[in-house]
């Protein structure tokens, strides 16, 4: 037990440091690529301080926090969808399926329909409100597919199929929405909900950061929990676990993470999906080793789809959330058909 | 569900009577609303005695009128496609927008629109049948592949993983070949645009469909009762799957070509119509068609009225219809195990 253990915790360290080995990489091609693009030689310079004005204000003002912003909104979604899997006993739940994104999105896209006299988008207070926003459409969407689901109990058919459902809803909604707008915000608003790191700029990463400082932790914390529910609801109500209520508990972490994400990334689905199911090949069935690889590998896939959207058709420059649902589209419906 | 009639037929001939009425009906006010309303006196006097000089007159024949009619073949047609394959595949969720069958169609607009923008109206139903035809093999692939077979569930799923992909190629090309505008209302759907051109195409394939589809209900009627007893009774499955699909690549691939990936109707009417008509298919079909029509009639009727002057997409509407039914039946039979 013992060998096996520290065999498992080796694993996880090696997997942990090439995973982040990765991602410094990805952070110099996606440097060195795009239409202002950096030589990792330039980078370091301009990182310890030698660069001229010019390579800063392109590192520091434009590059940098469209990077950061792209790591923290991955691992977000990741470790939401691992999560909503562990808490509904589902391996196709995923916060986008669920429609929990797009009540995100559309509360975010109220906000602004209401508040685009009053506030500008890029206005620093409406940005750190935005999540707020976000998060309350994410818990009524979240509350709104529970209540539709339960018939004595939830059943996780029954809520994968009511979330399409709301999903589609939502999605009705914001188009309705979206047209009433005028065209300079609905322009906006449409690449927005594709899912793009859009004009990224240092107060979406501030007003990102504390929630995600918060959330992550507080879902390692609770891990444990997630080992528990696998083994089945009764054995866990057996082993002195209050199932609903440790439940609830943490569908409020993946709805929080999940809102905040869409808040500042817009609707991207799948991640949350497709991720959780790498990082169990990855380290096995354990709680705490998949959340925190999870995170790693959804910052890491994000940022490689963020580049991949940048480059792959120039000067056309394609929003992350579609890269991203066609990289992993195809492995979901793997999933779907080795699925009973 | 069962039907609230029991073998009626005198019955059910008068439904079908009355909703027939109720077509002509929605089909006069809606054309009698639009940025300027027009009396129901003038439309008679511009079907049936058309003056040339006459803006209102004009206005009906050549704007008001089409549009009503495609919005109702439009209807018949998604609607008959979904009973044929909720019928072939017992699957209660089947219809072609859950299984992406309308994102493939949408999808292969798309790409003509991209690469070859001067084809005709014909060529673009042509390349709407191929993109249909290319989802619903792909979801056919996914059904024989996968573990225990294409549950309701997974049909969803599949279908919105499926949806996912092409809606997100279409954005790609469209956002590189600058079509967003134009993609934008494929995917939400809507009527604005037909002409008798679009009323001349959906009446053709809308007819053809709807033969192959009444030819084949008898058939449909006996799978219901499991293919082994359809096999039983001297039935070709395959034969008749067939000729199902093939029907509905036609009805879909024209409806989309025309009004864009317009949801729910295909889901949502067979489900009514079974709940009125029974499981006689031979009933189901034409009753599909004509419920279908009147759906869509007065969901365009709305999308035009509830933000007027400016169009809201019919398919936003029809979904709004169209979700708490998806809910109903996924609390239900799609879900109940």
């Amino acid at each position: 037990m013992n060998t096996s253990q520290s065999k498992k915790q080796k694993k996880f360290l090696w997997i942990s440091v090439l995973l982040i080995v990765l991602m410094i990489l990805m952070f110099f091609i996606s440097l060195n690529t795009g239409v202002i693009h950096i030589s990792p030689g330039v980078v370091l310079n301009t990182l310890l301080n030698n660069g001229s004005d010019r390579q800063e204000l392109v590192l520091f003002d434009f590059r940098l926090p469209g990077i950061i912003l792209a790591l923290l909104i991955g691992a977000g979604l990741a470790v939401s969808g691992v999560i909503l899997q562990g808490i509904t006993q589902n391996e196709l739940a995923d916060p986008g399926i669920l429609g929990i994104n797009t009540g995100a999105g559309l509360a975010v896209v109220l906000f602004i329909f209401f508040f685009q006299d009053s506030l500008s988008i890029s206005n620093s207070l409406s940005i750190f409100l935005m999540p707020f926003a976000a998060l309350f459409g994410a818990f009524l969407a979240a509350l709104l597919i529970y209540v539709l689901a339960w018939k004595k109990g939830v059943n996780s058919i029954r809520l994968v199929l009511v979330g399409i459902g709301v999903n589609a809803g939502f999605s009705a909604l914001l188009t309705i929405l979206q047209l009433k707008m005028d065209p300079q915000n609905f322009r906006q608003v449409t690449v927005w909900l594709a899912g793009d790191i859009w004009n990224a700029n240092w107060t979406f990463v501030m007003a990102l950061l504390p929630w995600m400082i918060i959330l992550i932790p507080m879902a390692l914390y609770m891990a444990n929990k997630l080992n528990v529910f696998s083994l089945g609801d009764e054995i866990a109500s057996g082993l002195g676990t209050s199932v609903e209520r440790e439940r609830a508990g943490l569908l409020l972490i993946a709805v929080a993470l999940a809102g905040a994400s869409v808040a500042a990334g817009g609707a991207i689905a799948f991640l949350g999906l497709v991720v959780p199911h790498i990082a169990r090949k990855l380290v096995g069935p354990i709680h705490q080793l998949i959340i925190p690889i999870s995170a790693l590998i959804g910052a890491l896939l994000l940022m490689v789809a963020e580049t991949i959207g940048k480059n792959i058709l120039a000067p056309t420059q394609i929003p992350v959330g579609i890269v991203v649902a066609i990289l992993s589209a195809p492995y979901f419906i793997y999933l779907l058909m080795k699925s009973k | 569900m069962r039907s609230i009639i029991n073998h009626s037929n005198i019955l059910k001939t008068i439904i079908i009577i009355m909703a027939l009425l109720a077509i002509f009906i929605s089909i006069g006010i809606s054309i009698t609303f639009g940025t300027t309303d027009i009396d129901f006196e003038t439309i008679w006097q511009a079907i049936f005695h058309f003056n040339q000089n006459d803006t209102s007159h004009q206005v009906i024949q050549e704007l008001r009128l089409p549009r009503a009619l495609s919005a109702a073949l439009v209807g018949a047609a998604l609607a008959v496609s979904g009973a044929i394959m909720q019928g072939m595949t017992r699957n209660p969720l089947a219809s072609p927008s859950i299984m992406g069958v309308t994102d493939g169609a949408a999808f292969a607009l798309v790409i003509v629109l991209a690469f070859m923008p001067t084809m005709s109206n014909m060529g673009g139903m042509f390349a709407s049948f191929l993109g249909a035809g290319f989802a619903v093999s792909i979801i056919f692939v996914i059904g024989t592949r996968s573990a225990g077979g294409l549950t309701p569930v997974k049909l969803a799923l599949a279908g919105v993983a499926m949806g996912a992909i092409l809606r997100s190629i279409s954005s790609i090309i469209s956002l590189h070949f600058q079509l967003e505008r134009e993609m934008g209302f494929w995917l939400a759907g809507g009527l604005d645009g037909t002409t008798w051109t679009s009323v001349q195409i959906l009446l053709i394939a809308g007819v053809i469909g709807l033969i192959v589809a009444l030819f084949i209900s008898k058939s449909i009627t006996l799978l219901g009762l499991g293919e082994d007893i359809a096999t039983g009774l001297g039935q070709s499955n395959i034969l008749i799957k067939i000729l199902g699909i093939v029907s509905v690549l036609i009805l879909t691939g024209a409806a989309v070509s025309i009004a864009g990936a317009v949801g729910f109707v295909g889901l949502i009417v067979p489900h009514i119509t079974r709940f009125i008509m029974g499981t006689d298919y031979q009933w189901i079909i034409p009753s599909t068609a004509i419920f279908g029509a009147l759906l869509l009639v007065l969901s365009d009727l709305v999308s035009r009225l509830v933000n007027a002057p400016f169009e809201t997409p019919v398919g936003a509407i029809t979904s709004l219809i169209g979700v708490p039914f998806f809910l109903y039946l996924a609390r239900g039979s799609g879900g109940g195990k």
